[in-house]
């Protein structure tokens, strides 16, 4: 069973007691009237579902009741971070980048494959031969 | 307590019926732990910003605990923190507990649950073992000490649970879950002493 830290409860409890309650950070607009049909759209039914890293909103239904913020992984279905519902989003860029193959899943491809393997590869000569 | 609130509930109403709990009558006693209803109580759920919590614990004769997983006690009184502005307190003397809200003006919320939940009692050498057959919570003395309380699961409904000693519980559940959460403890009371 995972444990999920409740930024309420402040302490790691059994993902029994969670309910996903979709993407967060999605703003409604201030002046919903005069928004585009176009853009109502995005608002309200495009979601981004990346393979990797995730910002949701979970909710601790059974415990405090309290809605709150998570930066999850899709892959590994690791937590990176929770944190109180309302704050910021949080730049975890390097935590999710010590998580594992799956943070590299979003990445343009021009970040990937660079300078680690490139490194790796230069003593070898291989291309030379 | 209970015995004399059931009599004031019986001269007040003349020749009404008596009133019967659905777990009347029921019990689980084994060597290692015992599963018994608990008494009739009066139950408010309270909801309030901070600015109202010095006025409600005023109100109530007791501070209300501010602080995630605890409760705070005094006489008959128990105060439960569930979330950040909402709280469980139960009465065992049956003290009407909304009369004293009422004298608080500022803004809260209080509701009689008295009849929504029935407690139930888990004491013994093997209570932490008996709910944990259904409940996910560290009920280690660490993790869960005396006097701890939250709002969590157990198989499938949710349940209050308070550490009222080291080795006793009180499971606080919805009326119509009463029979599940007895049944399902009073077997899980029988595997813990197995």
């Amino acid at each position: 069973m995972l444990l999920i830290r409740c930024p309420y409860c402040e302490e790691e409890r059994p993902e029994l007691e969670f309910r996903n309650a979709g993407e967060a950070h999605i703003a409604r607009s201030t002046d919903i009237a005069s928004q585009s049909d176009e853009d109502f759209e995005k608002f309200f039914f495009i979601r981004s579902n990346p393979k990797g890293l995730i910002y949701e909103r979970w909710r601790h239904i059974h415990g405090c009741g309290r809605f709150f913020n998570a930066a999850r992984d899709t892959v590994s279905d690791k937590f990176v971070l929770t944190y109180k519902a309302g704050e910021p989003k949080p730049d975890i860029s390097r935590a999710a980048n010590d998580s594992g193959p799956a943070a590299w899943a979003n990445r343009p491809p021009d970040q990937l494959n660079v300078k680690k393997p490139a490194a790796r590869r230069a003593p070898s000569k291989k291309g030379k031969a | 307590m209970a015995k004399a609130a059931q009599r004031a509930v019986a001269s007040a109403a003349g020749n009404t019926a008596k009133r019967v709990g659905p777990l009347d009558g029921r019990a689980k006693r084994t060597a290692m732990v015992s599963v018994e209803p608990a008494p009739p109580a009066t139950r408010i759920s309270l909801r309030a910003g901070k600015d109202a919590v010095p006025a409600l614990s005023k109100a109530l004769g007791l501070a209300l605990p501010d602080r995630p997983k605890t409760s705070a006690s005094k006489g008959s009184r128990t105060a439960l923190w569930l979330g950040p502005d909402e709280w469980l307190v139960i009465d065992q003397a049956g003290h009407d507990m909304l009369a004293d809200c009422a004298k608080v003006k500022a803004l809260h919320s209080a509701v009689d649950i008295s009849h929504r939940n029935i407690g139930i009692v888990v004491s013994g050498a093997a209570a932490a073992d008996t709910i944990n057959a259904g409940c996910p919570q560290d009920l280690s003395l660490a993790a869960f000490p005396v006097g701890a309380s939250t709002r969590t699961v157990f198989g499938k409904i949710e349940i209050v649970l308070l550490r009222t000693a080291e080795e006793t519980f009180r499971v606080e559940c919805w009326r119509s879950f009463s029979c599940y959460a007895f049944t399902f403890l009073a077997e899980a009371a029988r595997d813990a002493a197995a």
